[in-house]
């Protein structure tokens, strides 16, 4: 079995703010870290080690010092890891990101056959969920999105039972391999990496695949290849909530009042 | 003695103390199996702590009831020197140590007879004190009276000897012997020849319970007759120490699951504990019904090295003195097996406070074994209690425990006039305001206390800003080292870079880090607490308090500060400054302070077993009925403050850091 699981670097949201004149994100000073969903499929992709001997191959796209990220999917149990960067890749949207992507695994699938590739439900920075479907498309394999729980894996047929968290219910889903899965938070909780983990990653070769490699051209790739156009990012004003309760400490009061309030808005329900 | 007596005696003897010597040549490669450590600095001052503490017994006689091991402590070192003189004159009849001097010899007799008895009465009252008025701490095993027996013989059979040899006349300095003199009469009667065998039975009962004795120490808890000594001279200088600095190299291992990966002195330390419990007394995960017992702990090492040190040797008879290879296989784990080995649960509930290390009579290190187990399951297994794995990752991100953005550090400063010294500002002092203090809406008023009296006493101070880390204590305290190592070189770098020499904190766990664990690094700041600055303020009158005498105020001591710093009468002189009298006393105060239950990283975990600590401690603050709980640490402070809500009493008690104390009474 071979799991390809996708990663991405993020700036920490926490720690990002909008610069009040031109309206873009203050990214100085920001940290970057591995997109918090992302850790959730490194962590499926090394259960699927775990429980079947999986061979994991971490990917990433982003500058160079992206290979922090696969670096820390290696310390917690990924056999290696994949960086595809070049400056034609830059200013990518996700139709953009997933081409890439999409050809990137294509060419891992060659060397070694691909039998799930995992990414995170979205980012944390782009928040747009498109890019692991887009892999999948450009992949022609089916799709899994929403995952909450890798129910069975039958390695003989070939195939995959999971459910998929979707608004008011679960779906149970059993397809043929290769799949390409995204996963929820809750699927699970990210180990901590060991320290001989973390001194393994550090002194393993990342590859850097750049397009003199991959091929690609260069219309359908990095900015030229994007549709999107971001036109403005700004911070929504928030309206300045009402003060239901005025002066006294009467408890009760208080509790029953913010309770009809409630039931009014139906927030919740009562029998 | 007859010839046939002396044949023997002579073939017993041999075989005693050859098996005596055996067993002893065994307990040192046990302990060289340990990892290397230098504890041969700084020779005088071991010399002197050896002869305080070891001979001297001062922590043994720092309660009560250690009298009586002082008395039979030194009853034994006197008889040492006459039981030697009677094993030799068993090969040598004619032997005698006569040849001192009639008048030293006769003295050396005289104590001989005394301490006998005081030994005696001392086995009486330690046998009574056992079986009528046992303390919780004290475990009644069937060892103990075994070897209360076994010197109670030795001591019956010396006076009856002696007593039948006086009343043969066949002790030359009977004179000097008040007591077998005394007891000689219980003898009048008896015939020469019924006397004579008399003394030769008791000589016999006398010779053999010796040599048994000595052998039977190495199997019992009077092991520590043997390694005690050593244990002082060999002890740490801190009252409380760290855990040793790690090398992060591939091939390295980190932390301990295996018991010889310990340093030799640990191992040591295993072999020195007495039993006494007073560890198990004072701490406070046991007095909560924690499953963390010190002395347990410490008696597991013990019978892990016993069983491990052995088959270890096994595999290299002829390296015996040598530590024990990284591939030394181990026959029974350290961490989570049977009765030899520790249980995690008992790993994860220390606070660190160092109770037990203040009381311990031997100077045992218990805290940095207990961490240095926490390593290896943190860095080794990555197992640890779920809810530390989002405090890890919030100190590895954003350096500090809550995950709050590093660019909100500043935020407290906001109205407040606090130099900056990433402006450019040159100062005396950094005031290194820790995380607490940056981030904790409770512990940002203390902060803005501190502002208000630097800048009123004038103090050249400034701080870090966003550029401050945290300082790393609860990452050492839980064992993630690597994340520690890695903030440790951060901040000594930053430190270096604004050319900081002084370091102010209002944390104590900030304080003994960058104090004293920081050393390891060859960090050589000055660092001092809030109180000792304060304190001095208030002293040279740049600070001006009015001791307005109203109100009480109780002073809890935090462990980080009193029993890791020795920071016990600021604090107290501060309050008193502030309101006129000297602050109430809890009744375990000083350096017998209770744990808050926050430190070794506790504050950052679940307490779901036992009685709550920080609840023990402020119910004990409440006793003392005081409108003020005064505390110079930000964990205690939300531990009080919770206490203070669950017993509902925060409307009379308000619980304070000494520097709002003083902030409130500044003029």
């Amino acid at each position: 079995m071979h799991i390809v699981v996708c990663v991405k670097m993020v700036p920490d949201t926490t720690q990002v703010s909008i610069d009040p004149v031109t309206n873009t994100l203050v990214r100085e000073g920001v940290p970057f870290i591995t997109n918090p969903y992302d850790t959730n499929a490194v962590e499926e992709a090394v259960r699927f080690k775990d429980k079947y001997g999986a061979y994991v191959t971490a990917v990433s796209m982003g500058p160079p010092n992206a290979e922090s990220v696969l670096r820390k999917a290696i310390s917690i149990g990924c056999d290696e890891g994949i960086l595809l960067s070049d400056r034609a890749f830059g200013g990518a949207d996700t139709l953009a990101t997933s081409t890439v992507l999409g050809l990137a695994i294509k060419k891992i699938n060659e060397k070694r056959p691909v039998d799930i590739v995992l990414c995170g439900k979205q980012t944390i920075d782009g928040d747009t969920a498109q890019v692991g479907p887009g892999i999948a498309r450009r992949m022609d394999i089916a799709q899994l999105t929403l995952v909450d729980e890798v129910m069975s894996v039958n390695q003989d047929k070939k195939t995959i039972k999971v459910r998929r968290k979707l608004e008011a219910y679960h779906e149970v889903i059993e397809t043929k391999l290769p799949v390409m899965m995204t996963v929820e938070r809750e699927i699970n909780t990210p180990r901590y990496p060991t320290v001989p983990g973390r001194l393994d990653a550090d002194d393993i070769n990342i590859q850097v695949w750049n397009n003199a490699f991959l091929k690609l051209d260069p219309q359908t790739i990095g900015l030229l290849g994007s549709p999107t156009q971001v036109r403005r990012i700004f911070a929504p004003e928030r309206e300045k909530g009402e003060v239901m309760m005025g002066e006294g400490d009467q408890k009760t009061v208080a509790v029953d009042t913010m309770f009809t309030k409630l039931k009014e808005w139906d927030f919740v329900v009562t029998d | 003695m007859s010839v046939l007596e002396n044949v023997l005696f002579i073939p017993l003897f041999i075989f005693a103390i050859v098996f005596f010597l055996w067993n002893v040549f065994r307990i040192i490669a046990r302990i060289c199996l340990g990892q290397a450590e230098n504890r041969f600095d700084g020779l005088w001052s071991r010399f002197g702590s050896m002869l305080a503490y070891g001979f001297g017994q001062l922590r043994v006689v720092s309660e009560k009831f250690g009298w009586n091991h002082f008395f039979l402590f030194w009853g034994f070192m006197v008889l040492a020197t006459v039981n030697f003189e009677f094993l030799v004159a068993g090969i040598f009849p004619a032997f005698s140590l006569h040849f001192i001097g009639h008048i030293p010899f006769g003295i050396l007799m005289f104590l001989a007879d005394v301490m006998s008895l005081v030994v005696l009465a001392c086995v009486g009252i330690a046998f009574a004190r056992r079986t009528f008025f046992r303390p919780e701490h004290i475990d009644p095993t069937a060892d103990a009276y075994f070897i209360l027996s076994l010197v109670a013989s030795l001591m019956i059979a010396f006076f009856g000897m002696n007593a039948c040899m006086i009343h043969l006349g066949e002790l030359a300095p009977a004179s000097w012997m008040p007591i077998s003199s005394g007891l000689s009469a219980l003898v009048g009667g008896m015939g020469d020849e019924a006397a004579h065998s008399l003394a030769r039975i008791f000589w016999w009962i006398h010779a053999l319970v010796l040599l048994f004795f000595l052998n039977y120490l190495p199997y019992s808890k009077h092991l520590h007759v043997l390694t005690a000594i050593p244990a002082c001279f060999f002890k740490a200088p801190e009252i409380v120490s760290t855990v040793p600095q790690l090398e992060f190299k591939k091939g390295n291992e980190f932390g301990v699951s295996k018991v010889v990966q310990y340093k030799w002195k640990d191992l040591l330390d295993f072999m020195a504990c007495t039993e006494c419990g007073r560890c198990q007394a004072v701490c406070p995960a046991h007095n909560t019904q924690k499953p963390l017992n010190p002395k347990e702990v410490i008696h597991q090492g013990k019978v892990n090295i016993f069983v491990n040190g052995d088959a270890v040797r096994a595999t290299r008879p002829a390296d015996m003195l040598a530590p024990a290879p990284k591939t030394a296989k181990m026959v029974a784990p350290l961490i989570n097996g049977s009765d030899e080995s520790v249980d995690v649960e008992a790993i994860w509930a220390c606070t660190t406070c160092g109770a037990c290390m203040q009381v311990c009579p031997v100077f045992i290190e218990h805290a940095p074994k207990i961490v240095q187990m926490r390593q290896h399951l943190v860095m080794e297994k990555a197992e640890f209690p779920e809810e530390l794995i989002a405090c890890f990752e919030n100190f590895e991100q954003r350096s500090n425990p809550w995950g709050i953005a590093p660019t909100d550090r500043t935020k407290w400063t906001v109205d407040l006039d606090v130099p900056l010294l990433t402006d450019g500002v040159k100062a005396e002092y950094l005031f290194y305001v820790g995380c607490a203090g940056a981030f904790d809406s409770r512990a940002r008023q203390v902060t803005a206390a501190m502002t208000k009296i630097l800048n009123a006493a004038g103090v050249s101070w400034g701080i870090l800003g966003n550029e401050e880390k945290c300082c790393g204590d609860s990452l050492r305290r839980l064992g993630n080292e690597y994340v520690f190592d890695r903030m440790v070189k951060e901040n000594i770098e930053a430190f270096n870079k604004y050319g900081i020499k002084k370091i102010i904190t209002y944390c104590p766990h900030c304080l003994t880090t960058l104090k004293n664990d920081y050393k390891q690094y060859g960090a050589e700041f000055e660092v001092i607490h809030h109180t000792e600055l304060i304190n001095s303020l208030i002293k040279q009158g740049k600070i001006k308090t009015s001791a307005n005498g109203t109100g009480k105020a109780v002073m809890h001591d935090s462990c980080y500060l009193g029993r890791y710093n020795n920071i016990y009468n600021e604090p107290r002189d501060i309050v008193k400054a502030c309101t006129g009298k000297a602050p109430a006393e809890m009744e375990r105060k000083g350096d017998k302070s209770f744990c808050c239950g926050a430190g070794g990283g506790r504050m950052w975990m679940e307490e779901l077993i036992g009685k709550r600590i920080y609840l023990d401690r402020t119910q004990e603050a409440l006793k003392t009925k005081a409108d003020t709980i005064a505390v110079a640490c930000p964990y205690c402070m939300t531990m009080f403050e919770d206490g203070v809500k669950d017993e509902k009493a925060g409307d009379t008690v308000k619980v304070k850091d000494i520097a709002e104390i003083v902030a409130d009474s500044m003029k």
